[in-house]
């Protein structure tokens, strides 16, 4: 029920506050109403056809990193 | 696909389960209960729990919209179809959950109820609009990430002037729920942390976790849906259990902020006020967990339109969703697991819904590695 899932933003239609996104091949039109500040090219979090969330891209690659730091840890003594 | 495949990297995964044996003491067990129904999910489908040390266990919590509404809640959607006349717009997730009497709404549209399956509020926003003559009613269910975009609905219901929708609000509230399984007396598992919920997250933040971790004293890591988010919160916990802290800590940084999605919240608070208690299946009656529509929007509301009776509900007897909800029991406990329940014939809530951890169970096979309890093989099925 909780799941969303990541979508590129490909054009934004301020006329009814919707935006059009893709998804592999999969082309949807979904509200903007609770989100602020989007662009073409970013990804948003897709939640029963609204966008809940901008995703940061910057975070992502630091989560990433981290990951995989977490292998190249010594085991403790 | 991008934000998914690079979440889902199997030799960061074989990383990180090397990093979490490295970390976790044999000398205790680590009992971690992942919130979300998601999360559940996740673990299942990627065969999380067998990478993990035979000492970290992970407890499936309520975090199922779908399992945790209670019965009567659906007789009385099944009552809006068939007797008040409304056309009932409902998410697919709730039309196969067995009502009162193994009725569903399902059966119900099957009988001659208009029930639509849709996909968004929106869906249900613009059957209202193609059927003037007709009540519709969205019947709304979901915890905080599916809130926000029935109270936008409801807004635009009013400025378009739909006077033919309402909605039936069962919406539910997370940190309430998880302030209810730690209060549990008795017969309740020991929870040493919790993974924190991804998406209703992204919308609430990670700061109203934070009163809970201080007060029970438990660590809570926000951790996202993806099997290496689900790998590096647990590695979080581990971490935060071995040094004593008790902390809200971020896993899922890319989508959750400490504030959350402050627009969103804006809405909600605009459109839907708290509830001074409302019952769960499994928790029973929890206090201030869930929302109803404000005074303010009551032509809205399903509730105030429609006298809806309260008609006493029935499960089947031997279900063992409460328990399994609450994380007391596992799936393979229910001597119904299995035999008379299974996807295509459920008894209960927690087989329907995708995130329902006997679904989870079912679907990927896992039950067959654990013994069977006595219990279901020597009782009869009542």
């Amino acid at each position: 029920m909780c799941l969303a899932i990541p979508a590129l933003v490909v054009a934004i239609h301020p006329d009814n506050n919707s935006a059009t996104v893709t998804l592999g091949n999969v082309q949807q039109q979904v509200s903007m109403a609770l989100v602020e500040d989007v662009q073409v090219g970013d990804y948003v979090l897709i939640h029963v056809g609204f966008a809940l969330n901008t995703i940061s891209a910057e975070e992502a690659e630091n989560t990433l990193a981290l990951f995989a730091e977490a292998g190249l840890l010594e085991p403790p003594p | 696909m991008k934000y998914i495949d690079e979440f889902r990297n199997p030799a960061l995964a074989r990383q990180l389960a090397t990093a979490i044996a490295n970390e976790a003491d044999p000398a205790r067990t680590y009992r971690l209960m992942e919130f979300c129904g998601g999360h559940t999910h996740a673990i299942f489908r990627y065969g999380v729990q067998d990478l993990l040390p035979s000492n970290v266990e992970l407890v499936h919590g309520p975090g199922c919209p779908v399992c945790v509404l209670p019965t009567a809640r659906l007789d009385s959607a099944i009552y809006l179809a068939e007797q008040a006349g409304a056309i009932l717009c409902s998410y697919g997730d709730m039309l196969r959950v067995p009502a009162s009497g193994r009725h569903s709404l399902l059966k119900a549209k099957a009988g001659g109820a208009d029930i639509r399956m849709v996909y968004s509020p929106a869906d249900a926003l613009a059957i209202a609009a193609d059927n003037p003559g007709q009540p519709v009613v969205f019947f709304a269910i979901g915890f905080e990430t599916t809130t926000p975009p029935t109270a936008v609905v409801i807004q635009q219901a009013e400025q378009q002037g739909l006077k033919n929708f309402s909605v039936f609000c069962n919406h539910v509230l997370t940190p309430s729920a998880i302030q209810s399984i730690v209060e549990a007396p008795d017969d309740a598992v020991a929870i040493d942390a919790f993974l924190g919920p991804s998406h209703v997250s992204t919308i609430i933040g990670s700061q109203p976790y934070e009163f809970f971790a201080e007060k029970y004293q438990r660590p809570v890591v926000i951790a996202g849906f993806e099997p290496l988010d689900v790998l590096q919160s647990i590695l979080m916990l581990i971490r935060q259990l071995n040094e004593g802290r008790c902390e809200v800590e971020n896993e899922y940084t890319r989508a959750v902020s400490r504030e959350g999605n402050l627009k969103a919240q804006a809405l909600v608070a605009e459109v839907l006020e708290l509830r001074d208690s409302f019952e769960w299946r499994g928790l029973g009656h929890v206090p201030y967990s869930a929302l109803r529509i404000r005074p303010r929007y009551r032509q809205f509301d399903a509730e105030q339109r429609f006298a809806l009776p309260l008609l006493p509900s029935r499960d089947v007897k031997s279900c063992e969703c409460p328990a399994v909800l609450r994380g007391v029991k596992k799936p393979s406990d229910c001597q119904l697991f299995g035999t008379v329940c299974v996807p295509d014939n459920p008894m209960g809530s927690c087989m329907v819904s995708s995130e329902g951890a006997c679904a989870a169970y079912w679907s990927y096979g896992r039950f067959r590695q654990q013994p069977p309890s006595p219990s279901t093989k020597s009782k009869p099925i009542a």
